[in-house]
């Protein structure tokens, strides 16, 4: 049987909270376990410098991860390069290992526009605000692949717990199973949708069991175990690209997890979450978790743990430092790509516009 | 003498919903994250320990289920007050709301009225993410049997939220949240009603009219007292407070002692409240005007993000701008 074929509340682990084996471990080379584990560090550590950027007023509300590497890097690593990624608001780790630079996702919570800017070979849409309306997106994305003959591309689409309430969620995913469209829906269940935890949410059981109703596969994953993770995406792009003759190509995973942090920075934990909550959950962290694996089977040493720090801050300070360099937007900047041609009005717009900032100087319209 | 409080936008929101809570055992307010939490911005804070998680109702995340379930509590006799946690965050429920909320009056012949309050904090310059910040009360406006209000002081929000809840029509809220904590007011501890469909002059004036509403009240007054002070340009400042249905009577009145007049909203230009307000002075007062109508509005792009925002939000000297040319012209 795969490992996806199986009750979803049969939860698929590889490690267990401490890193011991417990399931089967997938077919990686000692590089890209490393590999893997580093992006988780800089996903860590990244995250942590930008909410204490957004603490210092450097940066603007910030959606933090920690707590979610695992899932977001393990699963970004099963894509493979021409794969695409349909990402909500909170993928900067996942968004790393398909080529979007550090500098983008701090450009993008510092309210530049230039944070959009992704690079082509990235295979990204957008960043998605509006709960779970990235999820219709992602299967026409892929039905468009079915349409065009791309037989081989497949992708994955992120959102959280909360998204699963939307309609976009039932549309989309109806639209998948439907169309058959070669596309992994994944959930990162953190628990909390904002303050509304996981129970009051839906009466289902699972989040997982919900594909059901769609004709298609659901999973759950122990979402802070990399491993487990891998194993899950990676066979399930596989059945989206080639599935049996009586298998329809989406998968649902649901990955169980949890988010250290607030919801955002605007937001405060403290007044709807039991710290003993957090403290059991940390106690799962994904990152010491791969780590000791790691360890006990003799890919990565104490120096090489140290290098990787030592690298991932390296890493982090450039991009903040070029992020923090990036000049402020000109104001005609705001009439740009609102279409491919600007309007007559629009133009009249920003031309009176420009004159009354030449008028009155920049500084009269900059709040700070 | 009534005891008053002295108290923000977002306090008087929460003041008035708990005052007409508290009288009224029909009402019931639900949304997002709105009763362990009291809300992302805090206007419900509190309510769920006064009032049980029966009546401030924490639901899941689904606009179109919030708007589209308050509709079925109406029908069933309840006077639901839906919060939207960010007016950007209505599209989901936006055929909720254009195809039932606003016209099961209509398609019921009166059988049922939707005695509902939609509530959502609205419009930019609190730099928030994409999407957090739009200001599009003209789709609303726009609707026929809705009405739509837009409060500026605390005063006026604790008493024109008492008039929505109290009213038989379903009302859009929409709350400017750039103003939610700006300053304080005088807010009566007892139940009042401000009336929905009347503006309020803030500052009287002879040479121009300049109608506003909402967060842009501000930025507007002060230019209007820049201008006096600066040019001996004399404006009277009048607040829609309603935008649908608009008090149109204030504002031709203004308009035939002024004869020029400047409106001033966030909202993008096109198909904004600025061109209805235009068209209504043309209809009833052309013979008094004497410059064309000046719009001072957002622009027709999306709210950029907000290293753009400051340059996106009209600010004083913009309305300045605005109110020299159609006073110079
Ligand atoms: C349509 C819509 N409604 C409301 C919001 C406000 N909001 C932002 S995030 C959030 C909770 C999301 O929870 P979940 O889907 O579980 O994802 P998480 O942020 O926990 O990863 C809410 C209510 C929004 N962004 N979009």
């Amino acid at each position: 049987m795969s490992t996806i074929e199986r009750d979803p509340e049969n939860r698929v682990q590889v490690l267990d909270e401490d890193g011991n084996v417990v399931g089967d471990v997938p077919d990686l080379d000692e590089e890209t376990l490393r590999s893997i584990y580093r992006d988780m560090k800089l996903s860590r550590h990244f995250d942590e410098r930008a909410v204490s950027l957004q603490r210092q007023g450097r940066m603007g509300t910030y959606p933090p991860l920690s707590g979610q590497e695992g899932a977001q890097i393990g699963s970004a690593y099963a894509l493979a390069d021409d794969d695409w990624m349909v990402p909500s608001y909170r993928e900067h780790g996942a968004a790393v290992v398909r080529g979007l630079p550090l500098k983008q996702t701090l450009l993008y919570w510092m309210g530049y526009e230039a944070g959009n800017d992704v690079p082509e070979d990235a295979n990204i849409l957008p960043v998605a605000v509006p709960i779970a309306s990235q999820i219709p997106h992602a299967a026409g994305l892929a039905w468009s692949w079915k349409l065009q003959g791309h037989d081989d591309r497949a992708g994955i689409c992120y959102f959280g717990d909360g998204a699963t309430s939307e309609g976009d969620f039932h549309e989309g995913m109806n639209f998948a199973g439907v169309y058959d469209v070669p596309m992994v829906f994944f959930c990162n269940n953190n628990q909390w949708a904002i303050s509304v935890p996981r129970e009051r949410q839906t009466a289902a059981e699972t989040l997982a069991q919900k594909a059901e109703a769609y004709g298609f596969e659901g999973v759950q994953v122990d979402g802070m175990d990399p491993l487990a993770v891998y194993k899950v995406t990676q066979e399930a792009l596989e059945k989206a690209r080639d599935p049996d003759t009586d298998e329809l190509r989406p998968t649902m995973i649901e990955a169980v997890q949890y988010r250290f942090g607030a919801h955002t920075t605007a937001d405060d934990p403290t007044v709807y979450r039991d710290d003993e909550e957090v403290e059991e959950w940390k106690a799962k962290d994904p990152i010491p978790r791969l780590e000791a694996y790691l360890r006990n089977e003799g890919i990565l040493d104490d120096e090489e743990v140290s290098d990787i720090e030592a690298s991932v801050e390296q890493q982090v300070d450039e991009a903040i430092d070029a992020a923090e360099s990036e000049p402020r937007p000109e104001p005609e900047e705001m009439f740009e790509h609102v279409y491919a041609e600007l309007p007559p009005e629009l133009q009249a717009q920003r031309d009176a516009f420009l004159d009354s900032v030449d008028r009155h100087g920049k500084d009269a319209f900059l709040e700070e | 003498m009534s005891e008053t409080q002295n108290l923000t936008i977002v306090q008087a929101v929460r003041d008035g919903l708990a005052t007409e809570m508290a009288l009224d055992d029909d009402v019931v307010a639900l949304g997002q994250d709105i009763g362990a939490n009291g809300g992302v911005f805090r206007a419900t804070q509190g309510l769920q320990d006064e009032f049980g998680d029966q009546r401030v109702v924490d639901t899941p995340l689904a606009e179109s289920g919030i708007i589209g379930s308050a509709v079925g509590l109406a029908t069933g006799g309840m006077k639901p007050v839906p919060e939207i946690q960010f007016s950007g965050f209505m599209y989901p429920g936006f055929d909720q709301i254009v195809s039932h909320m606003a016209r099961y009056r209509t398609r019921s012949r009166s059988r049922f009225s939707l005695p509902m309050v939609l509530r959502a904090p609205y419009g930019g310059g609190i730099r928030a993410p994409e999407h957090h910040s739009d200001s599009k009360e003209a789709f609303y406006a726009h609707e026929a049997g809705l009405k739509v209000v837009i409060p500026s002081t605390p005063h006026d929000t604790k008493g024109l939220l008492i008039s929505a809840i109290r009213d038989p029509d379903p009302v859009v809220f929409l709350e400017p949240k750039l103003i939610y904590r700006a300053f304080r007011g005088e807010v009566p501890e007892e139940d009042y009603e401000v009336p929905i469909g009347e503006a309020a002059t803030r500052r009287e004036g002879e040479d121009v009219s300049v109608f506003t509403y909402g967060a842009m009240t501000r930025p507007t007054l002060e230019a209007a007292e820049n201008l006096a002070e600066e040019a001996g340009i004399d404006a009277e400042v009048i607040d829609l407070r309603t935008v649908s249905p608009l008090d149109r009577e204030a504002i031709v009145e203004s308009f035939k002692k002024t004869g020029r007049a400047v409106v001033v909203h966030e909202a993008p230009k096109s198909g904004g409240l600025g061109g209805e307000i235009t068209s209504l002075i043309q209809e009833e007062a052309l013979i008094y005007q004497e410059a064309p109508v000046k719009r001072v509005t957002g622009f027709d792009v999306p709210v950029p993000l907000y290293a753009m925002e400051d340059y996106y939000l009209p600010n004083a000297a913009r309305v300045e701008d605005g109110i020299r040319e159609a006073v110079e012209f």
